[in-house]
C-alpha cells in the first residue's frame, strides 16, 4: 500500500470538514458580538449602551444567518448530513467539550451568581445585565434583569437558528411549518407578551410574569401562593389566567394530545423544545439509543413526575385553610380532589389499557400508592405545612434546585454537544412525561411504517432526538406509538426509502406488531402474523 | 439439539436465524467472513458520507446474540462436504452442522477489464470495500477525480458518496440513459438530468475499454473504448452489478448455475443444505422475476421461509407482489408491482412529471382489461399496504388514478399533485373514457 500511505502522510487522509472562508467569517462577526457581552460583563463602560447592545444583537445574529447562507443556500432539496460525523463539534471532539463548557458555565452563573453579570439589588444594573436595561425599558418599562438578558438570547438563539433550520430542510414542508410555529410561540408567547403585560401593572394591579404557552408541570411554580395572590387580587384578567392555567393542563392539553400526539406541544410550541429543535438541531444524532438508556429514561423522568405533583399538593396545602366559611377550598377538601383525580386515572388506565402496559404496570401502581401515602401524611401531618419532616417551602426550593435549575437549565442545555438536545425533554421534563403517557394510550397520533420498505439502514434511530430507537419497529413492519416521541418528523425526513409518515388516524390498528412483513407469501403472513 | 449453521450474517442469514429462535430451541451458529455483528450493507453510503458511524448500521445491539442465543463465528469457509455435513475453514477448522443454510450474498461483477486488480480499484459491496474507499478516496486531494464503471443502484451510490467529499466523479454508463434496463425513458431521464445537477460528470453511451497502472500497480486513469480518451484517476468503482458469492462451493457437490441452485423450499440438491438471498437461484422462475434475486427485502423474505421449513413447517418461497425501493441522490424511488422500461405485449404506460424535474409516477397497465399493473414513483412516498391491496384485487387504473390520493405516504403538508395526475391522465385517455362509459 505505498500508494496510498505516500498520499496520507502528505494530507493526513481525512475527509474534508473545515469551514468555507465564507463561514469562517460568519462565525468572527457572531463571536464579535459576543465579544462585546463578554466586554460588558468585565465592566467596561460603554457610552452608548442602546447603540451597542444593537450592534452585538445584530452581529450575533447577522454571523448566525451568514452562517447558515453559505452552509445550505447553493445546494439542492435534501436532507444535508454530509461529514455531521466527522466534526469534531458534532461529534463530542474538543469543540464540543469547549461549548459545553462554555454553556455549563454560563448557566451556573446565570442561575446562582447572577451578580457577575451585573445585576444589581440596589442601584442601576451593571455589567451584561446593565447593557441589557435599554431594551427591557422599551417593552416592559422595568430595568433588566439577568432572566431578560437570557431570555433575549434565547428568543435570538431560536429565530437565528430556526432560520437556520429552515435553509436546511427547505424541500419539508412539516420542518418549515413547525420552525415558523416555535419562532412564533418564542417571539410573541415567551418574550414580548409577558413584557407587555408587565407594563399592564400598577400599585393597584399586578399579575405575575406569565408565559401563557408554560403549563404545569413544566412550569413548575404557576400555582406557588404568590402567584395565585396574585392572579386573585388582579380581579377577572387575574381569575381568567389562572383559570386558563389549570386548564391547560387539565382540558387543553388532553384534547390537543389526543388528536395530534404530544408533538403540538413538544415540537411545535414548547420552548425548551423550540431551543431543541433549532439551536440544538446540530447535536441531535449523540442521543443514547441504547435499551439501557430507555429504560434509565423511564425511571427518573417518572419520578420527576411524581416528585412534582408531591412537591405543587404540599406547596398548595400549606397555603390553603382550614375554614371552609373563609374560602370554599379547604386543605383537606383539596387532599380529597387530588386524591380523587389521581384514583380516577389510575382505575381508568387499569380497567381499560392493562394490557397495553403489561410491563410498566407494576411502577404505574408504586407511583401512584407513593402519591397516595403522600396525601395522607399531609392530611395527617401537614397541617403546619410539613411533609414529614420536609417544609412544603423546602420542597419547593430543592425542586426549583435540582429540576428547574441543574437538570432543565445546567444539564439539559449545557450538555448539548455531549449528550444531544433533548436530554432535559427525555429525562427531566414532566409535562412531556404526562403528555407522553397520553400519547401512548389515548391518542390518534403514531408514526405509520411503510409496509415491508425498511433496510434496517440506521438514519432514523441516528436523527432520533429522543433516542428512540425507530428502525427497531420500522424494520418489523409496526407503527411507532412511544410515549417520548415529540413529533420531530425527522426520521421521517432522513429516511432514504420513504418508510415513516407522522399521522393522526383512528386509534384502531395503531399498534399493529407483524412477524412477518407486506411482501411476503401471503398465506405465510396470515399464518404467522394471526396465528400467534 | 439440531444444530443449524448459517453461512453469511446479511439480512438473509439473521432474519433466518432471529425466526428459527423464535420458533425453536435448536442450536445456532452464524458463519461470517466480513464482520463480527450483522449490519445493513444498503447503508454503508452513510459511513463514508459521515451521516452515520458505522456501529449505527448495526440493527441489533451487542447483547442481543447472546440474550437470544444465536452465537456468531467469525471465519472463512473455503469448502462444505456436503456428505459429511461438515464445514472447512481457511485455518484448518472443521465445524459440523445437521442443517446448513448458504446466505452469502453477493460479490461485485468484473468483466475481464485490463487493471480490473489494480491498487484503487473497487466494488462497493463488502464493508472491506469501504474501509478500502476510505484509504483511497478520503478527500480531494488525495483522490483528485474518480470514475465509475456501471450505471446501476450501486453505481449512484458511490457517485453520491465521493461528491459528498467534494471529489470529481466521472460515471460512465453504457446505456442508452442511466438503469434504462429497468426504469421507462420518462425516468431515466430525470435520473439523467439529476445526476448532471450534482455535478457529476456522466457519460452515457460509454464503454470502459481498461484501466491504466502506474508502476507501482495503482489506478492511475481510464481508458474509454468508444473514443480511446483517457480520464486520469485515482480511484476505479466497478459497479457493474453484482453476481452470486459462491466460488468456494464450485468443487463441492452442491449445484449451482449462477447461483446455488434451488427448489420452492429454497433446498438445494442436498437435503440437509438450503440457500437463500442473493446467492440462491431458483431452477423456476417465479412469476416475472429474475431467478437470482440481490435484493434486500427478498432476501428477509427467503429467511423469514426457510425458518418455518426448517421449524416443521415447510413453506414454499412464494413471494407477494412485487416492491422495490431507491433514492437517487435527492430522488426517492418507490416501485409496486410490475412496470418494465418497456411496456410489454398488451401492456401501457401512463407517465406524468411534475415541471419542477424531481417528481414523477409511471403506471403500467393492461391497455385491453386495464387492470391495474404496476407504479413507479419517483420524489413522491406511496402506501405498500395500499398499492399491495390494489393489486390483489385488480383494480383497474382507473380506479387507481381516481384513489390515488388514498395511496399518498408524503408527511403531512406536503403538496398534493393527485389532481394534476388526474388531469394529465384523462387528457391522454379520452377514448378509453368514452370507451369504458
Amino acid at each position: 500500500m505505498k500508494y496510498t500511505e505516500h498520499n496520507l502522510s502528505l494530507t493526513g487522509g481525512n475527509p474534508p470538514k473545515s469551514l468555507t472562508t465564507s463561514q469562517k467569517f460568519a462565525v468572527v462577526l457572531g463571536l464579535t458580538g459576543l465579544g462585546i457581552f463578554i466586554l460588558a460583563i468585565t465592566n467596561y463602560n460603554f457610552p452608548n449602551k442602546s447603540m451597542w447592545l444593537a450592534a452585538a444583537l445584530t452581529a450575533i445574529t447577522s454571523g448566525i444567518i451568514w452562517f447558515s447562507l453559505a452552509a445550505y443556500s447553493h445546494k439542492t432539496e435534501g436532507i444535508k448530513n454530509d461529514g455531521v460525523w466527522f466534526k469534531s463539534i458534532a461529534n463530542r471532539g474538543v469543540w464540543a467539550w469547549i461549548l459545553g463548557v462554555v454553556l455549563t458555565g454560563f448557566y451556573i452563573v446565570l442561575y446562582f451568581y447572577p451578580q457577575f453579570l451585573g445585576l444589581r439589588n440596589e442601584g442601576d444594573n451593571t455589567g451584561l445585565v446593565g447593557l441589557f436595561d435599554p431594551l427591557s425599558k422599551i417593552l416592559s418599562g422595568n430595568p433588566a434583569s439577568q432572566w431578560f438578558v437570557y431570555g433575549t438570547l434565547y428568543t435570538i438563539a431560536i429565530l437565528a437558528f430556526g432560520f437556520k433550520f429552515f435553509l436546511k430542510y427547505k424541500h419539508n414542508r412539516y420542518e418549515k411549518l413547525r420552525t415558523i410555529s416555535v419562532m412564533f410561540f418564542q417571539l410573541a408567547f415567551a418574550f414580548l407578551i409577558p413584557e407587555f403585560m408587565a407594563r399592564l401593572n400598577s400599585d393597584s394591579f399586578s399579575l405575575p410574569y406569565y408565559d401563557l404557552k408554560n403549563i404545569w408541570p413544566l412550569n413548575y411554580y404557576n400555582f406557588e401562593q404568590y402567584r395565585v395572590d396574585s392572579f386573585i387580587s388582579a380581579g377577572s384578567i387575574g381569575t381568567g389566567l389562572l383559570i386558563f392555567g389549570i386548564a391547560s393542563i387539565f382540558i387543553i392539553t388532553p384534547i390537543l394530545t389526543y388528536k395530534y400526539g404530544k408533538r403540538w406541544y413538544c415540537s411545535w410550541v414548547c420552548g425548551c423544545g423550540g431551543l431543541a429543535e433549532t439551536a440544538g438541531d446540530p447535536f441531535r444524532h449523540l442521543s443514547d439509543k441504547s435499551q439501557t438508556a430507555w429504560k434509565i429514561e423511564r425511571w427518573v423522568v417518572h419520578s420527576v413526575v411524581v416528585f412534582v405533583t408531591i412537591m405543587t399538593t404540599a406547596v398548595v396545602h400549606s397555603y390553603l385553610g382550614n375554614d371552609s366559611s373563609k374560602y370554599w377550598l379547604t386543605k383537606d377538601l383539596f387532599l380529597i380532589g387530588v386524591g380523587t383525580l389521581l384514583t380516577l386515572v389510575f382505575a381508568l388506565v387499569m380497567l381499560f389499557k392493562r394490557k397495553e402496559l403489561a410491563k410498566d404496570a407494576v411502577y404505574g401502581a408504586i407511583g401512584y400508592f407513593t402519591l397516595i401515602i403522600v396525601l395522607l401524611a399531609l392530611h395527617f401531618f401537614g397541617s403546619d405545612g410539613n411533609l414529614f419532616f420536609f417544609e412544603a417551602e423546602k420542597l419547593r426550593a430543592s425542586y426549583g434546585f435540582m429540576i428547574g435549575a441543574i437538570f432543565s437549565g445546567v444539564v439539559g442545555t449545557g450538555f448539548y454537544p455531549i449528550f444531544g438536545n433533548r436530554v432535559w425533554c427525555r429525562f427531566g421534563c414532566p409535562m412531556a412525561a404526562i403528555l407522553g403517557f397520553q400519547q401512548r394510550l389515548f391518542s390518534r397520533f403514531r408514526i405509520t411504517t411503510n409496509g415491508g420498505q425498511c433496510i434496517s439502514c440506521g438514519n432514523c434511530s441516528t436523527y432520533c432526538e429522543m433516542g428512540i430507537d425507530v428502525r427497531a419497529y420500522a424494520q418489523k413492519g409496526e407503527n411507532i406509538v412511544r410515549s417520548s416521541c415529540v413529533g420531530c418528523g425527522i426520521c421521517s425526513a432522513v429516511c432514504p426509502r420513504g418508510v415513516l409518515k407522522l399521522e393522526n388516524d383512528s386509534m384502531n390498528g395503531r399498534i399493529n406488531s407483524n412477524e412477518i412483513l407486506l411482501g411476503n407469501d401471503v398465506d405465510l403472513m396470515d399464518y404467522v402474523n394471526q396465528g400467534k | 439439539m439440531e444444530h443449524i449453521v448459517i453461512l453469511g450474517n446479511g439480512i438473509s442469514g439473521i432474519t433466518a436465524a432471529r425466526h428459527i429462535r423464535k420458533l425453536s430451541d435448536k442450536k445456532i451458529t452464524v458463519v461470517s467472513a466480513e464482520t463480527e455483528y450483522f449490519f445493513s450493507r444498503t447503508a454503508l453510503m452513510y459511513v463514508y458520507m459521515g451521516h452515520m458511524k458505522f456501529e449505527h448500521t448495526q440493527p441489533y445491539e451487542n447483547w442481543f446474540w447472546k440474550k437470544n442465543k444465536i452465537n456468531l463465528k467469525q471465519g472463512k469457509v473455503i469448502q462444505i462436504q456436503g456428505a459429511q455435513n461438515m464445514l472447512i475453514f481457511d485455518n484448518g477448522e472443521t465445524l459440523s452442522f445437521d442443517k446448513l443454510i448458504v446466505a452469502t450474498g453477493s460479490k461485485p461483477n468484473k468483466f475481464g477489464w485490463p487493471g480490473q486488480d489494480g491498487k484503487g480499484v473497487l466494488g462497493l459491496y463488502h464493508k472491506q470495500d469501504l474501509e478500502t474507499l476510505e484509504k483511497v478516496a478520503p478527500n480531494n486531494t488525495v483522490c483528485k477525480r474518480a470514475v465509475i464503471v456501471g450505471g446501476g443502484l450501486i453505481g449512484i451510490e458511490l457517485a453520491e458518496m465521493l461528491r459528498s467529499r467534494d471529489i470529481p466523479v466521472t460515471f460512465l454508463v453504457r446505456e442508452k440513459n442511466f438503469w434504462d434496463s429497468v426504469l421507462p425513458a420518462g425516468e431515466s431521464e430525470v435520473i439523467n438530468r439529476h445526476i448532471r445537477n450534482h455535478h457529476i460528470d456522466l457519460r452515457l453511451n460509454t464503454n470502459l475499454d481498461k484501466i491504466l497502472l502506474d508502476d507501482q500497480g495503482a489506478a492511475k486513469g481510464v481508458v474509454i473504448k468508444e473514443t480511446q480518451e483517457v480520464i486520469e484517476c485515482s480511484v476505479v468503482g466497478l459497479t457493474a452489478g453484482v453476481s452470486p458469492n459462491i466460488q468456494f462451493l464450485k468443487d463441492s457437490d452442491i449445484e449451482t448455475n449462477r447461483g446455488v441452485l434451488v427448489d420452492d423450499h429454497l433446498r438445494t440438491n442436498i437435503p440437509s443444505i438450503y440457500a437463500i438471498g442473493d446467492c440462491a437461484e431458483q431452477r423456476t422462475a417465479i412469476g416475472n422475476r429474475n431467478p437470482v434475486e440481490a435484493v434486500w427485502y427478498t432476501g428477509r423474505m427467503m429467511g423469514e421461509v426457510v425458518a418455518q421449513t426448517l421449524c416443521g413447517k415447510p413453506m414454499k418461497y412464494k413471494p407477494g407482489h412485487w416492491f422495490n425501493s431507491a433514492k437517487f441522490l435527492d430522488i426517492e424511488y418507490q416501485t409496486y408491482g410490475w412496470v418494465f422500461a418497456k411496456p410489454k405485449e398488451h401492456e401501457k404506460h401512463f407517465h406524468w412529471r411534475h415541471s419542477d424535474d424531481t417528481k414523477c409516477i409511471t403506471i403500467n397497465y393492461n391497455k385491453d382489461s386495464l387492470q391495474f399493473i404496476g407504479i413507479n414513483t419517483f420524489g413522491i412516498r406511496l402506501r405498500h399496504e395500499v398499492f399491495d391491496r390494489w393489486l390483489t384485487q385488480k383494480k383497474d387504473v382507473y380506479y387507481v388514478i381516481e384513489n390515488l390520493r388514498e395511496a399518498n405516504f408524503d408527511p403531512e403538508f406536503y403538496a398534493h399533485y393527485e389532481a394534476e395526475i388526474k388531469t394529465a391522465f384523462k387528457a391522454s385517455h379520452t377514448v378509453h373514457t368514452l370507451h369504458t362509459n
